[in-house]
């Protein structure tokens, strides 16, 4: 912009074009700030976080009474035993289409190494992972949402480099990624859930069975807390029923409790290798409840009435807590 | 030849050093990987170079100590060729040297004509920095590392480390965030490939979040824009490292040589002098000033100026007035008894004063730490904040847990791995005993002990179950154990809970409990200091046996 040398004095007027048009600058100007105050002033409402709704619900796959319903399979290597115990349900063919998009879910929830048995068997992981595949899956997606430092966790547990290796697409649970949803529960209402778990067609849980001193295990359904972003910390204090409300929402196609290396005292973080036990086994089920039921039942010795959480998810008509109905193959390599 | 011309090749080294400085920055930090199962987790790269090149820091560090923290030896490689040489260091290779380079060349309205000649004529304010330096070699050698708080690198990776990356990140986050929730495919799509590419570059895994993260942000800008006055105002009158490249420059055998029958007085060498010493003709070149940028040499029409070996004319040498430099001195001899005269860590420690795995006792901490920030910027809880008030003056920007913020992770040693000085000294899981080889007969490295406040916990005060603190604890046996209670709920009704008590023995201090209350705001289970294994004194038990 120039600046003149000396300004016009006082006897120069504006031209009249000059004037209407400065006029018509500023009626423009109030009028478009009117207009855009009156439509945000409507617009007003008490401010509220978007709630995400499309979410596929329920991955479970029709019964079949010619196959058992659970199996418990006993040997000495971890990826065998994944084979032969979902080979026992009818293999991975049944449960697994051509195309589908699958989710494994182990438990990655802590800083520690396999050994310490507070997270799933990398070994076990990534022999699902290779069945799928096998079993024309479109892509295989391995994740959880870790209460330890998630890299830490997702590396020094041995999954994330074995899940990779077996062709797994392993996915960090990137703070970006969570969503309001509603989960329709009796105390979960909405909450943040990692959006990898939402729209995928089956979902194959793979939780390792460990001491826990609230409920006295985890397993299978305590799992699904590693889904839920925001103040899990909170679930606590109505623990069995938040639990329900997940396995709920959840429904898994597949459960398979690793119980290679079962940690027995202070779960569900341990550390020591004292506490773990080499039971090298793996329980495999399409019925979340049963086979929860069951680890509890042959490794814990706790019954069902112990663990109120179990039939509660029955009379949500989950499963069953009496697995001693289903039909179970029990096997020994 | 213009691509090798010796201005040129000072161009290329300034970038080359600064573009390493700021990698390594960007990889002072866990970014995992999906492909090793490693279980020793140390960072690949030596995040830390620029400190072990300081020679101030090392003097520090050899001072405070009596002697030299292993890799600091690699000063040498600074230090001798500046013996004979001069500060090429400041010129060549300092990244913040090099940042204030850059803004010390924009337009300012400021720097015109004769005013611009003139800002870089030599001024006798350019001593400051020596005066500077005397303070803090002095308060060094009493046992303080408060040099940190000029070292151009703690300057450079507190402010850019804790302020302005991640204000960069969230920003871009947020910008991302944009692009990716656009209503446009085209524009999600190209959301999508910068947040991949932005993502393996420079964004962080999680927002990092630092105390004083405003103030240590605004006070680099204010150094920067300082340029815009006097050009690297910061190198010409507060930098105690280009003090003592200066002052140790005074016997090198390179000079410039001014042949005054040719100069004609244009000035011209003056125009994009970085250090202020005066290569025009007629009065003495201020050989310590000097960071051998090159630039007059390049400038003069005349050809008249040449650095040459064993130059035969008389220089300038820093010239220092006895009194000042003894005030600077006395300064530093008196700063340290007074911020030690305080309460303090002798007398009244501050509860929340919860040192880093691996620290040494406080006085030897503060004397080794030099406030640089590495030890924050590597954390992967965010946990290490800079201290305001809780180590007292002298421990500004030290480091601190907040359990609140972050808790220590049990694997985890980074900030042991990336301290330059050894004020966290370097420890492996297994030392800190918290992961690896649990129940051995070592005894694990402990940052203080956790306490309940029942009034706040949901057990305790309002019959509620909870014991996530239990869950957390990553002690084995836990250091958090329970008692089952028969408690009232409102309407009076009996009710069993499980009630939360600490063993104080088998406490490791490293705040999972406080970080996983689901009180939100004021956590009913919390951290103190003491009992951390690195004091003999703040300390409960009477014989705190393993646990």
């Amino acid at each position: 912009m120039t600046i003149p040398e000396k300004m016009e004095s006082g006897t120069a007027t504006l031209s009249r074009r000059e004037a209407l048009i400065r006029l018509l600058r500023a009626a423009g100007l109030g009028a478009g700030a009117a207009g855009l105050g009156v439509w945000l002033s409507q617009r007003s409402s008490h401010p509220q976080e978007a709630i995400a709704s499309s979410v596929k619900r329920g991955h479970s796959i029709a019964p079949n009474p010619a196959l058992p319903e659970m199996a418990v399979v006993e040997g000495d290597d971890p990826a065998q035993l994944a084979r032969q115990a979902v080979e026992e349900l009818g293999g991975m063919n049944r449960f697994v289409s051509r195309g589908d998009v699958v989710l494994v879910k182990p438990n990655i929830g802590w800083d520690r190494t396999p050994e310490q048995a507070a997270n799933t068997n990398p070994s076990v992981v990534a022999e699902m992972v290779r069945q799928c595949l096998q079993s024309g899956a479109k892509r295989v997606l391995v994740t959880d949402v870790s209460c330890n430092e998630a890299r830490r966790c997702f590396q020094r547990s041995g999954i994330a480099a074995a899940a990779q290796a077996a062709g797994a697409e392993v996915i960090l649970p990137d703070p970006s990624r969570f969503k309001e949803v509603d989960l329709n529960g009796e105390v979960l209402t909405t909450w943040q859930v990692f959006d990898a778990f939402l729209n995928v067609d089956k979902i194959i849980n793979l939780p390792i069975a460990k001491h826990h001193a609230l409920t006295g295990t985890t397993l299978g359904m305590k799992n699904w807390y590693g889904i839920l972003g925001g103040s899990r910390n909170q679930l606590h204090q109505k623990i069995h029923e938040s639990l329900v409300d997940l396995a709920d929402f959840m429904r898994p196609t597949l459960t398979v409790v690793d119980c290679y290396r079962v940690l027995l005292r202070n779960g569900p973080t341990g550390g020591n290798l004292e506490d773990v036990l080499l039971k090298k086994t793996l329980v495999v089920s399409t019925d979340p409840v049963a086979v929860d039921a069951y680890v509890a039942k042959s490794i814990w010795n706790l019954d069902a009435s112990s663990l109120p959480y179990l039939g509660m998810a029955a009379r949500r008509g989950l499963g069953t807590m009496e697995f001693e109905k289903l039909r179970i193959r029990i096997k020994t390599i | 030849m213009r691509f090798l011309k010796p201005t040129r090749l000072r161009l290329y080294s300034q970038i080359f050093f600064f573009a390493l400085f700021l990698l390594l920055l960007l990889r002072t930090e866990f970014r995992g990987s999906l492909t090793s199962s490693g279980q020793e987790i140390r960072l690949p790269y030596p995040v830390g170079l620029f400190f072990r090149l300081d020679p101030l820091v090392a003097a520090s560090n050899a001072l405070a100590s009596h002697a030299l923290y292993k890799g600091l030896l690699v000063s040498l490689i600074i230090l001798i060729p500046t013996l004979f040489f001069g500060r090429f260091f400041c010129g060549w290779i300092c990244p913040l040297g090099s940042i204030h380079h850059f803004f010390g060349s924009l337009k300012s309205e400021r720097k015109r004509g004769k005013q611009w000649v003139d800002s870089n004529r030599y001024k006798r304010w350019q001593n400051t920095k020596y005066y500077l330096m005397a303070a803090v070699v002095v308060a060094a050698a009493l046992g303080s590392g408060i040099v940190g708080w000029l070292d151009p690198f703690s300057f450079l990776v507190r402010s850019i480390g804790l302020s302005i990356l991640p204000g960069t990140n969230y920003g871009l986050q947020a910008f991302l965030r944009l692009l990716e929730q656009s209503p446009w495919g085209m524009v999600q799509g190209i959301g999508a490939a910068l947040h991949f590419l932005l993502g393996a570059l420079v964004l962080n895994f999680k927002q990092p979040y630092f105390r004083q993260g405003v103030w240590l942000g605004a006070l680099f800008v204010f150094i920067i824009g300082l340029n815009f006055r006097i050009t690297r105002f910061w190198c010409r009158a507060i930098c105690p490292l280009g003090a003592l490249l200066g002052l140790i420059s005074r016997w090198s055998v390179l000079g410039l040589v001014k042949d005054s029958a040719k100069c004609n007085d244009c000035n011209r060498c003056l125009l994009r002098c970085q250090g202020g010493d005066d290569p025009i003709g007629g009065v003495a070149w201020h050989q310590p000033e000097c960071h051998l940028c090159l630039n007059c040499v390049g400038e003069c029409p005349e050809h008249a100026l040449q650095f040459k070996l064993f130059p035969a004319q008389q220089t300038e040498g820093a010239n220092l007035q006895r009194r000042k430099l003894l005030t600077g001195l006395a300064t530093g001899a008196a700063v340290v008894p007074l911020m030690r005269s305080t309460p303090g860590f002798a007398a009244e420690r501050d509860e929340r004063l919860l040192r880093p795995p691996g620290s040494v006792d406080e006085g030897f901490f503060l004397a080794r730490c030099i406030r640089c920030g590495e030890c924050m910027k590597v954390c992967p809880n965010n946990a290490l904040q800079p201290a305001l008030s809780q180590a007292g003056l002298e421990g500004l920007w030290t480091p601190i847990l907040v359990p609140r913020i972050g808790y220590c992770e049990t694997s985890c040693v980074l900030c042991s791995q990336v301290c330059p000085t050894g004020a966290i000294w370097e420890i492996t899981a297994k030392e800190k005993g918290w992961s690896v080889d649990v129940g051995s007969a070592r005894k694990p490295i402990r940052l203080g002990t956790a306490f309940y406040d029942r009034g706040r916990c949901l057990p305790w005060a309002m019959a509620t179950d909870c014991i996530v603190c239990e869950e957390w604890c990553p002690t084995s046996p836990k250091a958090i154990y329970f008692r089952p209670a028969e408690v009232f709920d409102a309407d009076g009704n009996p009710k069993q809970v499980k009630q939360p008590y600490l063993d104080a023995a088998k406490c490791v201090g490293c705040g999972a409990c406080e970080k996983a209350c689901p009180v939100q705001d004021r956590p009913a289970v919390y951290v103190t200091s003491v009992g951390e294994s690195r004091s003999r004194s703040n300390q409960i038990l009477l014989n705190r046996t393993k646990g």
